[in-house]
């Protein structure tokens, strides 16, 4: 099939961005929509002119990196699937492809098609994890995690940090993002010493960032890893917790 | 003139206690006195991001660095199936010595025992750390953790979380990482990578780095230094390793003067999807757990172009079940993978490419129902339907080998310090624990083993004899001759002004070393391999094309210089693989086989590691051998039939 492409292109974080137009010819089904890219950018440098920079990494759907907005939709058009695992056999002959960088306030644009997404490591730093320094821990089968904790938690936690739920998002927000890894954390009896800190730190610094959740919902629909909503109204529960909890008292159950 | 001496610096003493006995004898470094050191840990995959975070929890200043735009992206996330522990949870009969042996047999007798069995001993702590960190490994009913079997052993050792404990280890020590930096105890750099290794006195003194957004080149001094930067699977350029994974920072590290051993331990993966063209940019695996229901077979006939359910039964070959009737479609993956390749060869190979092999369910369906299977496999088929639009519900998958993993690696004693001091290698980018193949879940063990336990205690041995020396100024000259030699390679690749991509010269450098140097690998091949691989760099090297500025943002600058090292190093492969005159593990030469295929290895005459000297662009490099000596684990014949 041949495609027409109106691809964003920006030389770096401060010069002003426009549209350029391409044309992909010869695209095969089978193509996956970064390869589709990757014979443009063939083609751009056979003609001397700069290829369109864009990232991506493992191309399996798990790292991450990719990430485009694909006629105005983040991943594109299939649902639960990030850019890298979208094949072409999901366009048709003749069509026009507008391609953009992740829009949001929190990712500025470094070139072209690629964003700094360092806001996400930021709200990881303030409080993702569980203080657990390398040592001696007690035995693993020590700590029972009751099998439906453990799958809900692994649900939240196969989350990529992508960043395409803030993307979609018609307020930037990054409410599901936080809220997965809180989930994740805060569902595990391992995750409980620190729980309502945790919360308190990463909401209020995903708040530095970030916009606010309205609740339109368009993360989840645009989450590759189909992340659900629910974790942020788990997360709104424990970040008011967070601020009424006697903390003194978290051993009493 | 050589200048390389190999001391594995190995313990004696009964196996079981030479880690104890080490550690013991090892010099420390006292609480008050670590903060005076700087390390410097370059990656942050399952190796690096632990490391990072294990010696920044110890007091030691470390600066952190990866060319990905955040930790988490490193290419530990995408691995699969499990990782290995001797818990013997499962009252299976496991221990620790069991996985030492599986791991040595299943290495094909070419790695070092006593770094072996201290893997196998760790592994435990291992799966104690990531719980106490919050990995959600699989649970049963009860709460305790749930194990798995997998390729290559006959307990069930695996820890899992879905398809995805790659990611979960990953995530755990990114996060452990980011707490740390939250700290203050480690400065991370971000889309910063490694050009250079900087030695002054044959001593590692720092880094020459560039800023893959300013494109600022720039040096780093540290006390050591740890390289935990993957393996070099993309020489082959089509692999299931990620776009951006490269040999760089090991190769660069070589080429100052660090041996790289085993180039040609290659592992190929038996399950991948095949590629479908020319344009194909990488080769997704499918996991091994496939391979429990799912029967491989190819049509009896040659060129066979019916569709899969019109063959019937009698007129299809189930070549693994033919040939190794005791493991059948679970044959171990070198000799899933080559087997595979024989009947591709003879052109009995399915799909509009004839380039795979079935793995048909409809077995497994018909015996279990197409719930359970879509319950174990689901995941599995949907990323395949996605990819190929074929459900394998209804069409059998199509699959073929690809590269995977690479086991060679920078060489490094028991300590993990590469023959420079100060300069260490950690996970892939070391070639110390799995010989000539690696089992199944085995890499994140290595990896998180090596960063978690291994150089945590091993690096205070050599630290505490730099006591009260400041690290080398980067305004020394051994800094300034490195970053200018960076600068003038920038300006050379942007100044060839030819017609090609790099991307063009490393598919076509792929093709080659992939039909000389892959799955079989022969005299005359390799010999020819060692003639075009030159040729094609030097036209590489006057005809490539970087567009773009060199500071700022450039992918074609970044692609470029790992291009040049694949070509470098593609030559070792080809060079190391004609060496060794034998088959082991994944190295295949057609030349050393039974009368029934199997690979033949040589122990009167190979049982060695083969590190190779670095000696200029071009010339022929130094041979160094280490002796391996099996002391505990007797070698033997593997035998899956």
């Amino acid at each position: 099939m041949n495609l027409t492409l109106k691809v964003w292109r920006q030389e770096g974080p401060d010069a002003a961005g426009r549209f350029e137009t391409y044309q992909a010819n010869d695209v095969k089904d089978e193509m996956s929509f970064l390869e589709m890219l990757d014979n443009v950018n063939e083609a751009l440098i056979e003609d001397g002119r700069e290829p369109i920079t864009f990232d991506s990494d493992c191309r399996e759907g798990i790292c991450g990196t990719c990430g485009l907005m694909i006629n105005g939709q983040a991943h594109g058009p299939q649902k639960g699937t990030a850019t890298c695992q979208l094949h072409m056999r999901k366009f048709t002959d003749g069509e026009t492809i507008v391609i953009e960088p992740w829009r949001a306030a929190a990712f500025p644009v470094q070139k072209d098609l690629m964003v700094d997404r360092s806001a996400l490591d930021a709200i990881i730093e303030a409080g993702g994890y569980i203080s657990a320094d390398t040592g001696a821990p007690r035995d693993a089968n020590e700590i029972l995690v009751p099998k439906p904790a453990a799958d809900t938690a692994m649900d939240a936690a196969a989350c990529i940090g992508c960043g395409a739920c803030v993307a979609a998002c018609p307020n930037g927000a990054g409410q599901l993002f936080t809220s997965a890894k809180l989930a994740h954390l805060n569902l595990l009896p391992q995750g409980q010493a620190e729980r309502w800190k945790r919360t308190e730190d990463m909401v209020e610094t995903m708040e530095l960032f970030f916009g606010s959740c309205t609740n339109y919902g368009e993360c989840q629909e645009a989450c590759p890893k189909e992340i659900p909503i629910d974790f942020i109204a788990l997360m709104n529960r424990d970040y008011l917790k967070s601020k009424i909890k006697n903390r003194k008292l978290i051993g009493q159950g | 003139m050589s200048t390389i001496t190999l001391d594995s610096k190995v313990p004696s003493g009964p196996i079981e206690e030479r880690w104890d006995n080490h550690r013991f004898t090892m010099k420390l470094v006292n609480p008050a006195n670590k903060r005076k050191f700087t390390v410097l840990v370059v990656g942050t995959g399952l190796a690096g991001a632990s490391a990072a975070a294990t010696l920044a929890e110890l007091g030691y200043q470390v600066k952190c660095f990866t060319f990905h735009d955040s930790p988490r992206r490193a290419h530990s996330i995408a691995a699969q199936g499990g990782i290995n522990a001797a818990k013997n949870y499962k009252n299976d009969g496991d221990s620790i010595y069991r996985l030492f042996y599986d791991t040595v047999k299943g290495g094909d007798f070419r790695a070092r025992e006593s770094n072996v069995y201290r893997l196998a001993q760790v592994s435990v702590n291992i799966i104690d750390q990531c719980v106490a960190q919050g990995v959600p490994f699989a649970r049963e009913y009860g709460g305790l953790l749930d194990n798995r079997s997998f390729g290559g052993a006959q307990v069930s050792r695996t820890f899992y979380a879905r398809g995805q404990t790659g990611q979960q280890l990953l995530l755990g020590a990114y996060q452990a990482l980011m707490q740390q930096v939250s700290l203050g105890r480690v400065e991370l750099h971000t889309k910063t990578e490694l050009l250079d290794v900087v030695t002054k006195d044959g001593v590692c003194v720092g880094i020459v780095t560039r800023d893959l957004v300013s494109g600022e080149v720039r040096s780093w001094s540290g006390h050591a230094t740890l390289l935990a930067t993957g393996g070099y699977g993309n020489a082959f350029y089509l692999s299931t390793n990620a776009m951006n994974c490269n040999v760089t920072a090991a190769w660069r590290a070589h080429k100052k003067g660090a041996a790289f051993a085993n180039p040609c331990y290659t592992q190929i993966h038996p399950t991948c999807i095949p590629a479908s063209d020319e344009f194909q940019s990488k080769l997704t695996l499918m996991s091994e757990s496939l391979r429990n229901d799912g029967r491989i077979w190819v049509p009896k006939k040659h060129d066979d172009n019916r569709a899969p359910d019109q063959i019937p039964e009698d007129e299809r070959d189930y070549y693994l079940e033919r040939r190794y009737p005791s493991f059948g479609n679970l044959a171990p993956r070198d000799i899933a993978s080559r087997a595979a390749k024989v009947v591709v060869d003879e052109g009995r190979g399915v799909g509009p490419l004839k380039n795979g092999v079935y793995l048909d369910f409809s077995d497994a369906i018909g015996r279990l129902g197409q719930n359970v299977v879509f319950e174990r496999y689901g995941n599995l088929f949907d990323m395949y339907e996605r990819i190929t639009d074929e459900d394998p519900m209804k069409v059998p998958m199509r699959i073929y080998p690809a590269s995977h993993y690479t086991m060679g690696g920078l060489w490094v004693d028991y300590n993990l310090m590469t023959n420079i001091p100060g300069l260490y290698a950690l996970g892939e980018a070391n070639f110390s624990d799995h010989g000539a193949n690696r089992l199944g879940a085995s890499a994140l063990m290595q990896g998180l083993a090596d960063g978690y336990f291994v150089v945590p205690y091993t690096i205070g041995d050599y630290l505490a004899g730099l006591l009260g020396q400041a690290p080398v100024s980067t305004d020394d000259p051994a800094f300034a001759q490195a970053e200018q030699g960076i600068r003038d390679e920038v300006k050379r690749w942007i100044s060839v002004g030819g017609t090609k991509s790099p991307e063009h010269y490393h598919r076509e450098l792929g093709k080659l070393v992939w039909e000389y140097c892959g799955m079989a690998r022969e005299r005359n091949g390799l010999e020819k391999a060692l003639t075009e691989i030159p040729a094609l760099r030097e036209e590489f090297e006057k005809n490539v094309r970087v567009l773009g500025d060199p500071d700022g943002v450039n992918q074609s600058l970044e692609k470029v210089g790992r291009v040049a090292d694949f070509f470098e190093l593609g030559e070792l492969m080809c060079r190391d693989a004609l060496m060794r005159e034998e088959s082991c593990g994944g190295h295949f030469r057609v030349e050393h086989q039974t009368e029934e295929g199997e690979a033949q290895r040589d122990d009167e005459n190979f049982s060695f590691v083969g590190a190779w000297e670095y000696t200029g662009k071009g010339n022929v490099p130094n041979l160094h051998r280490e002796p391996l000596v099996f002391e505990f684990v007797k070698p033997t014949v593997r035998s899956y039939k």
